[in-house]
């Protein structure tokens, strides 16, 4: 074995660690183990990547001393290792973004808690893309619905502890939901490991034996992993929790706790239950419908609201919304659009977080749009940072959401009547919705008026340009060179099966 | 009335205090326990005004007496959620009736997974107790995740409720006062008891952590119970007499220690066994006090987890620190 294939497992055991150890540190120290571990976990993804795409072969690791079904395995192919390095950029650059906030709105004597909570989302979010046992992924879901409950309430006033509440019940829910899934799976099939799984109930599906528990447990763990990663029906939390907090966590939150979540329905959907059950039990039909009411439902919410940061968490709900559109086209390539989708949008929304609180800044920390007229011009980085967001929110070509919004329409082209009318008329629609709410914003920060703000004194922070740079780069990267991205995670898809 | 001493030798007799006390003549908590009377709740007004107060707030509002809108919504939602409910129980019903019978010889989960734990169980991990030998060995995995669940619990629980002093200045000072608003201090039949009980269940929680690998039992269950009777501890004489042993500083020592023990440990022997090297750790011989491998230490930093959270999570809740 070489020793590259450790390196899923040194990645998670790294951020554990680090979690640990942050407990003991102040604030400062903290935040420097924070930045070396993320670093360290990104350099190696990167090197486990390149050492994938050369073996062209996924490979399992055995967790300890026992063989796969009776001890514990994870399992790394090119899909997870581009995913852990996608997230571990997305998260090194939402912390660095948001830093001036974190110091500000965190009281000093719980800034370390901030990154002990980070560490272990680190943690969980690495070891649900790697298990490749059901019941290690409930195990990491817990941690990362804790954390994600505190990286809401850290910042502390009345409008987080109610989103926290509300994001601990239904995220709870969903776990239950989740829980019970994986229940009624081990009680048909005797086994926790994935792929152990997988070929007991492709017997089971060619005998007919349980068929009814099956289903109930299929639609049990597809509606836990929708109402946590809010889907359109269950967003009920999302628009205050994404609003209020601070806005590093709103970006984390926003595009990588609900995405670790979807992949791991990808996951469960592939490597568990099989494509072809899935879509022989008819559950992804609900996903596409409900996919589809979001990406309008959403957008309208986000029309009508009056502040900056809930307008950009309803976008979320439309966006989560094209996601599940994706999986419930049912196809290879409405899946690789799907992913795309993913990797695309997280960039782009912690992008537009971090990029909106550098214009509420400069505007009395207000969030009403009436505030915020002319603000790119007080805080001109942020300005073309959140218009770059916007553009690629919408689609415009050279920028990722334009590939995402190709990849969706060539995917449903492809498929059957029934499917590609309603979604093609869908996605226009969102798309020019999306312009509406977008393009608006954009328009009112650029609109040259005297305001009340223009002789405040402006901090510069080369730290927060920085981050900003970074993620318009990583923008673009997307949107030009999709070419090898696309590549690589059909060819992870198809590791899967 | 004795009828065999005379009054004055009886009054001192235990009888005498016990009856007395039995009539209702004297209060033992009079005079012996600090009492404290609790603040007298300032609004007069009864439940049944709040009530009518909320209602007029609501109606004020939203107009519940005339928008239909809202009337509407409230039937439709309740027919909605009772339909829902039904249908869900129906589900859940059918779901049960197909599924394998309990205890059924032929069921999908006896298969080769249980079997090697039970016949192996004891020969591979060196454990007499087949449940930690599984928690902890096999899928260690998974166990190193949910203490780690614990620890950032307690985590998030330190967030909302600690109160730092270099925050709001006086608030520690005034929540430490308020500590015994509504419970008497120096419970004397509280103090009596926890003296006998208190060390008898840390050494019951310390015999169940030690020899989880020998008989039922072992960390989660022994850490319970020692943190169990660190409460009984501090309820019965106040934070004044733990906090000379148990303060925050010890809660972060402990917890670190003993989360990254677990870590470091688990980490040496993941490598080894997913590397295929020798792990060099004795198993010894089974059902000894000291054998089954790392699964001893495991098992009492696990239960020092556990005890340590709840204990922080019971100070948490009561005066925000310890």
């Amino acid at each position: 074995m070489d020793f590259v294939q450790n390196i899923p497992f040194f990645s998670i055991l790294l951020s554990l660690f680090s979690g640990t150890v942050t407990s003991m540190v102040n604030g400062k120290w903290a935040k420097r183990i924070n930045a070396f571990i993320i670093t360290v976990i990104m350099a190696m993804s990167t090197v486990l990547l390149f050492y994938l795409l050369g073996t062209k072969e996924s490979y399992t690791f055995m967790m300890g001393h026992f063989p796969a079904p009776w001890g514990n395995e994870i399992r790394a192919g090119v899909l997870e290792a581009l995913m852990a390095l996608f997230f571990c950029i997305i998260m090194l650059l939402s912390l660095v973004g948001g830093r001036g906030h974190l110091e500000r709105e965190i009281a000093p004597s719980k800034q370390n808690l901030y990154y002990i909570l980070i560490n272990l989302l680190l943690s969980s979010l690495l070891a649900l893309i790697y298990t490749n046992d059901l019941f290690t992924a409930y195990v990491f879901v817990e941690i990362n619905t804790i954390s994600a409950c505190g990286l809401i309430m850290i910042r502390q006033n009345g409008h987080t502890f109610e989103a926290a509440v509300r994001y601990m019940i239904m995220s709870l829910l969903g776990s239950g939901l989740l829980l019970l899934g994986i229940c009624i799976l081990y009680d048909c099939t005797g086994h926790l490991l994935m792929s152990n799984i997988k070929s007991s109930i492709i017997m089971m599906a060619a005998t007919g034996d349980y068929h009814i528990p099956l289903v109930v447990a299929i639609a049990f763990i597809c509606v836990g992993l929708a109402i946590k990663s809010a889907l359109f029906p269950f967003h009920s939390w999302l628009p205050n929790a994404y609003g209020y907090s601070t806005a590093s966590s709103a970006a984390i939150l926003s595009s990588l706790v609900s995405k670790g979540y979807i992949f791991l329905l990808i996951k469960i959907c592939y490597r568990v239950i099989g494509w072809e059950v899935i879509l022989s039990s008819k559950v992804i039909h609900i996903l596409f419908l409900f996919g589809l009411c979001g990406m309008i439902m959403g957008s309208l919410s986000a029309i009508s609201e009056n502040d900056i940061r809930r307008m950009i968490a309803f976008s979320s709900v439309a966006q989560i919304g094209y996601i599940y559109m994706g999986i419930g086209l049912g196809t290879l390539e409405g899946m690789t659009a799907s992913i795309y989708h993913i990797l695309s949008h997280a960039a782009t929304k912690s992008l537009l977080f971090i990029a909106a609180v550098g214009l509420t800044d400069t505007s009395g920390q207000s969030k009403k749009f009436i505030d915020l007229t002319g603000a790119a011009y007080r805080n001109k980085p942020a300005g073309i940072a959140f218009t770059v967001g916007a553009l690629s929110m919408v689609g415009i070509p050279g920028f990722s959401g334009f590939i995402s919004k190709l990849l969706f329409g060539t995917a449903c082209i492809q498929n059957t009547p029934y499917k590609m009318l309603p979604t093609l008329i869908c996605l226009g629609i969102s798309t020019i919705l999306n312009a509406i709410y977008f393009m608006k914003t954009v328009i009112r920060i650029y609109t040259p008026v005297k305001s009340p703000y223009d002789n405040m004194p402006v901090k510069k922070s080369f730290r927060y340009a920085g981050a900003l740079v970074c993620f318009v780069i990583l923008n673009i990267v997307l949107g030009m060179c999709s070419t090898p991205i696309v590549n690589m995670i059909q060819m992870g898809l198809k590791m899967f099966s | 009335m004795s009828k065999l001493r005379d009054e004055e030798s009886y009054k001192k007799t235990k009888a005498y205090s016990f009856f007395r006390w039995y009539r209702g003549e004297k209060d033992p908590f009079l005079g012996e326990v600090e009492m404290k009377a609790g603040h007298p709740y300032k609004d007069k007004r009864t439940a049944e005004e709040l009530m009518q107060e909320k209602e007029a707030i609501m109606d004020r509002v939203y107009d519940i007496g005339h928008n239909k809108e809202i009337k509407f919504f409230k039937t439709v939602y309740g027919i909605i959620s009772v339909i829902f409910c039904l249908a869900l129980t129906f589900v859940l019903l059918l779901m049960v009736s197909y599924s394998p019978k309990t205890g059924n010889p032929g069921n999908p989960n006896e298969n080769e997974v249980p079997a090697r734990y039970i016949e192996n169980g004891l020969q591979e991990t060196g454990a007499v107790n087949i449940v930690t030998g599984m928690i902890l060995d096999y899928r260690a995995f998974d166990t190193l995740g949910e203490s780690h669940v614990l620890f950032i619990a307690t985590i998030t629980v330190f967030i909302l409720l600690r109160i730092d002093k270099d925050e709001k200045g006086k608030e520690k000072d005034r929540e430490e006062a308020n500590d015994r608003n509504y419970e008497p201090k120096n419970d004397a039949i509280l103090q009596v008891i926890a003296v006998i009980i208190v060390p008898l269940i840390i050494i019951f929680g310390i015999y169940v952590i030690l020899n989880g690998h020998l008989s039922p039992g072992g960390g989660f269950s022994g850490g319970a119970i020692i943190g169990a009777g660190l409460i009984l501890y501090l309820n019965a004489f106040g934070f004044a007499k733990t906090e000379r042993f148990f303060t925050e500083k010890t809660y972060k020592i402990i917890c670190f220690c003993s989360l990254s023990f677990y870590c470091l440990a688990k980490s040496y022997s993941f490598f080894t066994g997913a590397n295929h090297l020798e792990s060099g750790i004795p198993l010894g011989t089974p059902g000894a006090i000291l054998s089954s491998g790392l699964i001893l230490p495991l098992n009492i930093c696990v239960g020092l987890v556990v005890a340590c959270t709840m204990y922080a999570f019971y100070a948490l809740f009561r005066k925000g620190g310890f």
